[in-house]
């Protein structure tokens, strides 16, 4: 074994007690930490998970980010022109067969149409807003979710009764519709229609499950009083990370505004960074508690070999020899530790794994954890960071030591 | 010329400058500075077997240091081989005490987890010019020729005073180095195994050609020496040099 190595090994070895609570100590936050990692992220691939699979990847709707210009603008550029009000367009995509033709040529997804309508239910003195959506069921499998997500029937029935709705079922907890019940449907625009609920559907966005209703897209153009009507593309991708940059694609090609889910839920992207944050922060900071123990630990050796040190410099090793074993102990320290917080965490994860919880907000029976190899490496290699950082100023200190004091202060 | 002083030309013109000192001065900086050696000029050759002695705090322990390369003079200059090094980097005059000088403390000061032989074989090891199997069976002539061939693979701590001595002589000449510094060899350690050790000491130059340099307080020791140097109050004050068997 190599020189350093073998003596750095003998004086960790010789000190199994304080180097096993110092081992402990790095274990101990290398195993909270990938438990806390795995959690978080859990929670996290948990929701975005549902929210990628529930929403479409990107949403084109019949709106543009900038108004169009007016034409009296853009013939008399140089005059200046007040009181103009915007110029009325006819709603919907335009031509949105050959819009989604055009579209199915390259995207690596596909593409549905549908007919987005802001109505009021009304049933047994209930009067909710909802967002009523026009599909057609048999394209919705291609870019949802939906038909996975149906409770008591399948999409299909939206087929079988003339306006039939499907709605979610915190909806229909709210205003205790129940399958078969007739409820009223009111819109902006004077519209009112009697449709039946043929199913319900559970997506686990709460914000969806209490505020939405799809009817075949027929129903959606009657409730909008205009035949034909279009108004959103819903499109869901192969690879759901790339919707940013599809979207931003999309709108280039089109001109309609195309919000991909990231940007459509900004909001909770910009929370979890300030949730992984706050997680990176405790993480650090328990691996930080945990280096003070080697830290400790290399003082101690240090101080007890000051006359071992001072021999072998005599002897003729140099200032970085005598330096490196006491770094290599503390990354021997770190290592050990690392390896035994690997364990734990992952016996942490199994156990929180296992603890049944029953909470309003979550749809499963128990705890969502993520196991990646990313949070054991990034764990580990902190641990090993900050115990060889402890261990280099003792080890710094030791390799200074004058050599004729220490042999002068032993004889 | 004096009968003592011829004799020093006799024994100079044989051998060649080991390790010189030229008008060294060393003081402990502090409130009140301490002059631990003041002026010192001397010439240690090949060969020879140097006798430090002087009262405590006469500077001995530190002039030996110095002649090491263990600490640095505050002016003056010392001299290993020609080859000036009080303006070596650290990491060359820890090279020149690793390969030049073998050290030998009043406590032995072994490394107490390792075994006898691995202590023998630790500066073999730093240097690393040797395999595996040579620096053992070299440790292990080392420690044979010492007497120890028995105690190899025995802690430090199983070993007498004496014994554990010859293992620190056994371990300054690991890597061969030509000159022995040895501060009070003897001093922790009863006549019977005082003697052993000089007897070590002694061989160390008249069988191998070998230079020892040993501060001691014993005068009858030194008095058995090839040279004698006396300090006092960190000046030297006598240097004497005497005809011995080896003539």
């Amino acid at each position: 074994m190599n020189l350093i190595l073998d003596i750095a090994w003998t004086h960790v070895r010789a000190r199994v007690r304080q180097t096993g609570f110092a081992v402990a100590g790095v274990a101990t936050g290398v195993g909270f930490s990938i438990m806390m990692a795995s959690l978080m992220q859990g929670s996290q691939d948990d929701f975005t998970n549902r929210l990628v699979n529930t929403l479409p990847n990107v949403t084109v709707s019949d709106e543009r980010r900038s108004p169009p210009p007016q034409p009296a603008a853009t013939l008399y550029a140089a005059a200046e022109i007040h009181g103009l009000t915007p110029e009325a367009r006819r709603r919907g995509i335009k031509n949105p067969l050959a819009t989604m033709a055009a579209l199915e040529a390259w995207l690596p997804g596909a593409v549905g149409p549908s007919v987005k309508v802001q109505a009021i239910i009304r049933y047994a003195n209930h009067d909710i807003a909802t967002n009523i959506i026009g599909i057609d069921p048999r394209r919705e499998s291609m870019i949802s979710d939906l038909p996975k997500q149906m409770r008591g029937a399948t999409l299909n029935a939206l087929f079988r009764a003339t306006n039939a709705i499907v709605i979610g079922d915190r909806l229909s907890d709210k205003i205790g519709a129940r399958i078969g019940a007739n409820i009223t449907l009111q819109t902006s625009e004077g519209a009112r229609l009697n449709a039946q609920v043929v199913g319900f559907f559970h997506t686990g966005v709460r914000q969806l499950d209490e505020s939405t209703a799809y009817v075949l897209t027929k129903t959606g153009q009657i409730l909008s009083k205009q035949t034909g009507l279009i108004n959103e593309l819903r499109v869901r991708l192969r690879e759901p990370m790339t919707s940013r940059e599809i979207a931003t694609r999309i709108e280039n090609d089109t001109g309609y505004k195309s919000v991909s889910w990231q940007e459509a839920n900004e909001d909770l992207i910009s929370t979890f960074i300030i949730r992984n944050l706050i997680m990176y922060t405790v993480v650090g900071a328990i691996l930080l508690v945990a280096s003070f123990g080697t830290y400790n630990i290399i003082s101690t050796i240090t101080h007890e070999k000051a006359r071992d040190i001072a021999i072998m410099k005599s002897l003729g090793l140099s200032e970085y020899t005598v330096r490196s074993i006491f770094v290599i102990e503390a990354m021997i320290i770190g290592v050990a530790g690392a390896l035994a917080g690997f364990l734990l965490g992952y016996l942490l994860c199994l156990a929180l794994g296992s603890i049944e919880i029953k909470n309003p907000f979550l749809d499963s029976d128990r705890l969502p954890l993520a196991y990646t190899y990313t949070h054991y490496l990034l764990a580990g290699a902190v641990a090993l960071v900050s115990s060889v950082a402890a261990g280099y100023q003792p080890a710094r200190k030791a390799a200074r030591m004058h050599p004729v004091e220490i042999i002068r202060g032993a004889t | 010329m004096s009968a003592a002083a011829a004799q020093d030309t006799h024994i100079v013109a044989a051998t060649a400058p080991l390790i010189e000192a030229r008008n060294v001065t060393r003081i402990l900086p502090g409130v009140v500075p301490t002059t631990l050696v003041h002026n010192i000029d001397l010439v240690i050759r090949e060969n020879e077997f140097v006798g430090i002695t002087g009262p405590s705090g006469s500077g001995k322990s530190s002039l030996l240091y110095l002649l090491g390369l263990l600490d640095l003079p505050t002016s003056g200059e010392v001299l290993v081989r020609g080859q000036e090094t009080t303006n070596m980097a650290e990491e060359d005059r820890a090279h020149a005490r690793l390969t030049m000088l073998g050290f030998v403390f009043q406590f032995h000061f072994l490394l107490p987890e390792f075994t006898v032989l691995e202590n023998v074989m630790l500066p073999m090891r730093a240097l690393g010019q040797l395999s595996a199997s040579a620096m053992r069976t070299r440790g292990g002539d080392l420690l044979g020729s010492l007497g120890l061939g028995d105690h190899m693979n025995k802690r430090p701590d199983q070993l007498s005073g004496g014994q554990r001595q010859r293992v620190a002589v056994a371990r300054a000449l690991a890597n061969e180095p030509p000159v022995i510094l040895a501060d009070e060899p003897t001093g922790s350690l009863d006549s019977k195994s005082s003697e052993q050790v000089f007897e070590v000491l002694r061989d160390l130059v008249h069988r191998h050609g070998k230079t020892v340099v040993a501060v001691t307080h014993d005068l009858g020791m030194a008095a058995r020496m090839d040279r004698q140097i006396e300090l006092i109050d960190g000046a030297i004050v006598a240097d004497k040099a005497v005809l011995v068997e080896r003539i």
